[in-house]
């Protein structure tokens, strides 16, 4: 029998806080995940991404909410008894034991029969494809190695529910994408649900179903990655996802949307919230577009070439500061005219 | 370039050895004439004895009930000693990892080791005296009937040894449990494992290393106990300890060659049981006790 999460239907997690003392690292998160969900918890660091998985792994006590598993409620147990896996940023391998023993932890723990943890161990290491490396000590692998142990030692015990810290974060570039489609591929396996905590966006966008972004310990948005790209709910949360253009301007109801002005120029944009009054203006670089005779006139300041396009940063003649992609080169000291779209000009209210 | 065009100074330099190196021979010659000479020299001493033949002061030692017995002594004192001391150590360093004030606790703590063992002695004997706090407390709640006799006896050094080994080892173990990474702990944690069995199987053998270590070192201080052991103990009787004969060879008798046969028989026990302490420790895990890359 191959490795499947234990079944469960939901994880409600209802209004749960975290104070230190005079701060609220954690306020509020509200969040139901069902079985099989990959749920990203993105955000700045310090953001209380990580308070809150450790909240939810039963490492940190909840000041306020409560956490339930369909009908049992979990926050007054400890992590022991929650029979959550969680994967640590720096792997937590105990580097006294071999990758063999790492891996069946869980099991003697449980202490299960002899036959049952070598099977189900090399069942786990077959998962993440180190059969042949389980009589090494943690400290003769690679980066990418360990992590892999740390997943096998997590999913090993078949957990309804599997934490993640940050675990890619520690490794180069290419591994990265590597595991990135490793640990989508072992979720998709297992059948397990997945809780993910990382501030690249990229990372989120690409494994999650459902991200949650958090912003000073406050839920800013939750919704599947093509909602947060194409539509966030806030400036903060626009930023984030790449906005990188935030402007302020006034905002007047104009043709077929809402009036403002960037750079000195009117562009029309699609309004979030009530228009009118002061408003934040967010433009993703790769929807403001070199066009000739656009409304938009900036000097180019740096041009890097991006193999693909180039990114390039211009100013107007008011100061703003405007950063674009173009496919054609550009060097700096360039006029350009630059335009969006209507439905690529988001408009906040302030 | 391969290694043969190098120049030899090239070729010192990576192994390390440049003008800065010379800079370590005032400490080698420092450790020279005040450790290894002194010791060279009580060895050649401890085999021309006053009378016999080369070994007749190992002779003497080994014939004399009261010579040979000092050694068994001593380790009666000092094996409890070491070990409870290490043993306390533990849980304590294990609690103070997870305080916030911390450095207020180790301060307190090593105020007798800076005291030296003298004036914790003095306190001592005048503490637990007959009419001291601790009998007078426990004669004012009636716990006892008449005053307990803790000083001039076997409880009287073991207690200051206590006092003055416990910080040492308590310092010791701190630093090696706190270099033990806490997620290691949590891992456990959320594999199932309770505290216990935590300890059991991830704390204990990361610690085991350096516990070995701490306890050969709390060890030879405690077996060379001295001043505590005329102070609190009974030096005619039960703490008879091996630095008071080799004292009384030396400074009542002043047989020197048999003093320095004493003292080589010391080295010997210490040197006897550290071995097998560091012996012990290859059979655990040696490795490092972290194995995060950033």
């Amino acid at each position: 029998m191959a490795i499947v999460s234990r079944d469960f239907r939901e994880l409600r997690l209802d209004r749960i806080s975290r104070d230190f003392g005079q701060v609220h690292a954690l306020r509020d998160l509200t969040l139901t995940v069902k079985r099989g969900e990959f749920v990203a918890l993105l955000g700045p660091s310090g953001c209380g991404k990580s308070t809150a998985l450790n909240c939810i792994a039963g490492l940190l006590q909840l000041t306020g909410g409560a956490i339930w598993l369909d009908e049992q409620r979990l926050d007054a147990l400890g992590p022991e008894d929650r029979g959550f896996g969680m994967v640590f940023q720096n792997y937590a391998l105990f580097p006294h034991m071999t990758v063999r023993r790492n891996v069946g932890f869980g099991l003697v723990t449980q202490r299960r029969p002899r036959e049952e943890i070598e099977r189900r161990v090399n069942e786990a290491l077959a998962l993440v494809r180190l059969g042949d490396q389980g009589d090494k000590l943690p400290g003769q692998l690679s980066g990418g190695q360990q992590q892999r142990v740390a997943i096998a030692r997590a999913i090993v015990v078949e957990p309804p529910l599997v934490l993640m810290d940050e675990p890619l974060s520690n490794l180069d570039a290419k591994l990265r994408l590597e595991m990135r489609a490793e640990i989508r591929r072992i979720h998709t396996m297992l059948g397990s649900c997945t809780i993910y905590v990382t501030h690249d966006q990229e990372e989120a966008l690409s494994l999650a179903d459902r991200i949650v972004v958090m912003i000073e310990g406050q839920t800013r948005q939750i919704g599947t990655p093509e909602e947060l790209y194409a539509r966030p709910a806030h400036p903060d949360v626009a930023e984030f996802m790449g906005y990188r253009n935030l402007v302020r301007s006034r905002a007047e109801a104009g043709d077929g949307g809402v009036a403002v002005t960037v750079g000195g120029a009117r562009l029309i944009g699609t309004p979030f919230d009530a228009v009118g009054g002061q408003a934040v203006v967010a433009i993703r670089p790769d929807h403001l577009r070199v066009v000739g005779g656009g409304p938009i006139a900036a000097t180019v300041e740096i041009a890097e070439y991006h193999g693909r396009d180039f990114y390039a940063v211009a100013r107007t003649a008011d100061g703003t500061e405007l950063f674009f992609r173009s496919d054609a080169r550009l060097s700096a000291g360039e006029q350009v005219r630059l335009d969006a779209s209507p439905d690529h000009v988001l408009v906040y209210a302030a | 370039m391969s290694t043969t065009n190098l120049t030899l100074r090239q070729r010192l330099r990576e192994r390390g050895l440049d003008g800065v190196t010379l800079l370590v021979l005032p400490g080698v010659l420092f450790v020279l004439a005040l450790f290894i000479y002194p010791f060279l020299y009580g060895l050649v001493l401890s085999f021309q004895p006053k009378e016999g033949g080369w070994l007749a002061n190992y002779q003497k030692f080994f014939s004399e009930p009261f010579l040979y017995e000092t050694i068994s002594i001593t380790l009666l004192i000092a094996v409890p000693v070491t070990v409870l001391n290490v043993v306390l150590s533990v849980p304590v360093a294990l609690r103070v990892r997870l305080m916030k004030h911390q450095r207020l606790l180790t301060t307190i703590l090593v105020i007798p080791i800076t005291l030296g063992t003298v004036m914790v002695a003095e306190g001592l004997l005048t503490y637990l005296g007959p009419r001291g706090w601790l009998n007078r407390t426990l004669l004012e709640f009636g716990l006892v009937d008449s005053p307990v006799r803790l000083i001039h006896n076997y409880w009287g050094v073991m207690l200051s040894l206590v006092i003055t080994g416990f910080p040492f080892t308590f310092l010791l173990t701190l630093s090696y449990v706190t270099g033990i990474d806490p997620a290691l702990e949590q891992a456990g944690a959320m594999l199932g494992a309770r505290a216990r069995e935590r300890f059991r199987r991830i704390l204990l053998p990361l610690l085991a290393p350096g516990l070995a270590i701490t306890l050969a070192l709390a060890f030879v201080q405690a077996f060379t106990v001295f001043p505590s052991a005329i102070l609190l103990g009974a030096p005619a009787g039960p703490t008879r300890v091996i630095s008071i004969v080799a004292y009384q060879a030396a400074f009542e008798q002043y047989d020197y060659p048999l003093a320095s046969a004493i003292a080589m028989l010391m080295a010997g026990v210490q040197i006897l049981i550290i071995v097998a302490l560091l012996g012990a420790r290859t059979l655990v895990f040696r490795g490092p006790v972290s194995t995060g890359k950033g």
